[in-house]
């Protein structure tokens, strides 16, 4: 069997997925494409499901946040074939102050405590996600931390303005 | 009393099913308890012995790298990185190293790159060393441990001469490392090559045909390969089921690809066959530092580190005598290079599997966005489900082979 490359993974993607799937950039080696949410459990089914590509080892869940998009959250899901030794990385956009998605778990059991970092940190909702609770910070937290508008420290201090470390 | 004697027969459970302690009991094995080996949590409801159910609970040493990382630049992340893994902590830095070096597309010479590969391999070996050593004493063996600690000492010592520093050793620069390996560096390697493998030999005659020892692993916790890969595992855990996935082969970094080493694969996927992949991985780790020594010796002496001014902090004497290297040093602290807009995902193969670095990058002096993929933290989420119906002491051991470091858990 011919090594499968980015080129012909990602007509595979097109012509099943057509108007869902756009590529960004397939930048040092690795496929970059972003999907609508509406189509991203299809295709990651599609990804780990079809016989050639197996794409079975889930290799991480997370987000980034830009706060002057207008869809401000990125979904960055990283998938491993081991059998052709390919990756491809799949984003979703969101936007919204609780943007919502559905749960990978259906698809990898492993992806549980992924998305429940990724909800702790980002306050994405995982919809249909077995048990969507914090993993790291405090179950009474109430903020977001890793969004954007959350100071690293204490913005009331004084001493530790950013302007003084070229920040 | 005699009626309580008379209901205890050989062949009838002395408590009936409508018995009052039936009940289940809540236990808290953690957060700080010695079978944990680290600050996590996990509240278990067991009868009698067997778990029935559990919950684990992580986050207590949560230190908020991936923020902290957004406010620093590039070399001051690699002390942070030291924090993840600290049983193996140059792996991480050069994991991280590497990451840069590729957005910056940086190439490093062969040198530098087998002095990589022969630090990480060390590290890989002490990360091991611990493990097992920590699994023999779970199972009630404490001198197997003794034999094998002396030499994770050993390879402290290597790092204590190559860079300074012992446990969170902040190894290496982006670009190479910060001082030459001196001779004595270089005399200790070859000395521990020389030393390490009777003992391993030693403390594998005490392990392997143990009775005791493999009643307590063999068939304990046993995971199937569609498990494992359901769940992401990687790294030794996942290779103890019989998938070969190793990062260093599949996409080699540092010149793997040119070292001849094998793969050790498990069968069953169980405590033991965990155990037995680890030690034999510190073997191929030994040739792979052989093979890294016999290369060095061909390359030009004394290149320890890419051309690249830019990113690399030049001598401290030199900043203050030579222009040239105050306009870099300045540049350097002050982030006002220029770097490439991008997004680049870089793994290495950690001690416990995929370390993966996600690196989104807006040209400005710090990351936009860092993510850490750290395997403890993917491996252990299946340690609850897992647990149901096993026994409690088995939990235990079943935790201590999955080599859950609470600092890789937590970030």
């Amino acid at each position: 069997m011919d090594k499968i490359d980015n080129a012909y993974l990602w007509d595979k993607l097109t012509s099943k997925f057509g108007q869902d799937i756009v590529q960004l950039h397939d930048g040092f080696d690795l496929l970059t494409v972003d999907v609508h949410v509406d189509a991203i459990i299809p295709v990651l089914t599609f990804l780990k499901q079809d016989e050639e590509l197996q794409f079975i080892h889930l290799t991480d869940i997370t987000a980034v946040h830009y706060p002057l998009q207008k869809k401000a959250f990125e979904i960055v899901y990283h998938v491993n074939s081991l059998i052709n030794n390919i990756r491809i990385r799949v984003k979703v956009q969101l936007d919204g102050i609780h943007p919502e998605i559905p749960t990978a778990t259906t698809i990898w059991k492993g992806a549980n405590w992924m998305e429940r970092e990724t909800y702790d940190f980002y306050g994405i909702q995982f919809l249909g996600h077995p048990d969507l609770r914090r993993i790291l910070n405090v179950d009474d937290m109430e903020v977001f931390p890793m969004r954007k508008e959350y100071p690293l420290e204490d913005p009331n201090r004084v001493d530790k303005k950013d302007l003084y470390f070229g920040r | 009393m005699s009626d309580f004697i008379t209901k205890i027969s050989p062949n009838k459970p002395v408590y009936e099913d409508n018995d009052p302690q039936d009940e289940l009991i809540t236990l808290n094995i953690g957060p700080t308890h010695p079978a944990t080996h680290g600050v996590f949590q996990n509240v278990v409801q067991i009868d009698g012995e067997r778990i029935v159910s559990g919950v684990s609970t992580i986050g207590y040493i949560h230190r908020a790298f991936e923020k902290i990382a957004e406010h620093r630049p590039f070399y001051q992340i690699t002390p942070l990185t030291d924090r993840l893994n600290y049983c193996s902590a140059p792996i991480n830095n050069m994991g991280w190293h590497m990451t840069v070096e590729k957005l910056l597309k940086i190439e490093i010479p062969k040198r530098v790159q087998y002095m990589r590969v022969i630090v990480m391999e060390l590290a890989r070996i002490a990360d091991h060393i611990i493990c097992n050593g920590i699994l023999g004493v779970d199972t009630g063996a404490f001198s197997g441990f003794l034999y094998v600690m002396q030499e994770r000492e050993f390879i402290y010592e290597i790092f204590e001469e190559i860079c300074g520093a012992r446990l969170t050793t902040n190894i290496g620069r982006i670009g190479g490392f910060e001082r030459d390996f001196n001779d004595i560096a270089f005399a200790k390697i070859e000395e521990f090559l020389k030393r390490f493998p009777p003992v391993l030999t030693e403390f594998m005659e005490l392990f392997d045909r143990n009775r005791i020892f493999i009643e307590r692993t063999s068939g304990i916790a046993s995971v199937t390969a569609e498990e494992a890969l359901d769940y992401s595992w990687s790294g030794p855990i996942l290779r103890a089921t019989g998938v070969d996935y190793d990062i260093r082969v599949q996409n080699p970094y540092c010149s793997y690809e040119e070292f001849d080493f094998d793969v050790p694969v498990g069968t069953k996927g169980d405590v033991y066959d965990r155990y037995m992949v680890r030690n034999e991985e510190m073997r191929q780790s030994m040739r792979i530092i052989e093979q890294a020594l016999s290369k060095i010796a061909n390359e030009p002496k004394g290149v320890f580190h890419a051309d690249v001014p830019e990113f690399y902090l030049p001598p401290k004497e030199q900043v203050y005598t030579n222009m040239e290297a105050l306009i870099y040093h300045f540049k350097i602290v002050m982030g006002e290079v220029e770097t490439p807009k991008a997004e680049v995902y870089h793994a290495v193969e950690g001690a416990n599997g995929e370390l993966g670095f996600y690196l989104v990058h807006d040209g400005g002096r710090t990351p936009y966005r860092l993510h850490f993929r750290r395997p403890s933290f993917v491996n252990y989420q299946m340690f609850a489900p897992m647990s149901a119906g096993m026994l409690l002491s088995d939990a235990i051991l079943n935790m201590s082979s999955l080599n859950v470091i609470a600092g890789e858990l937590d970030a």
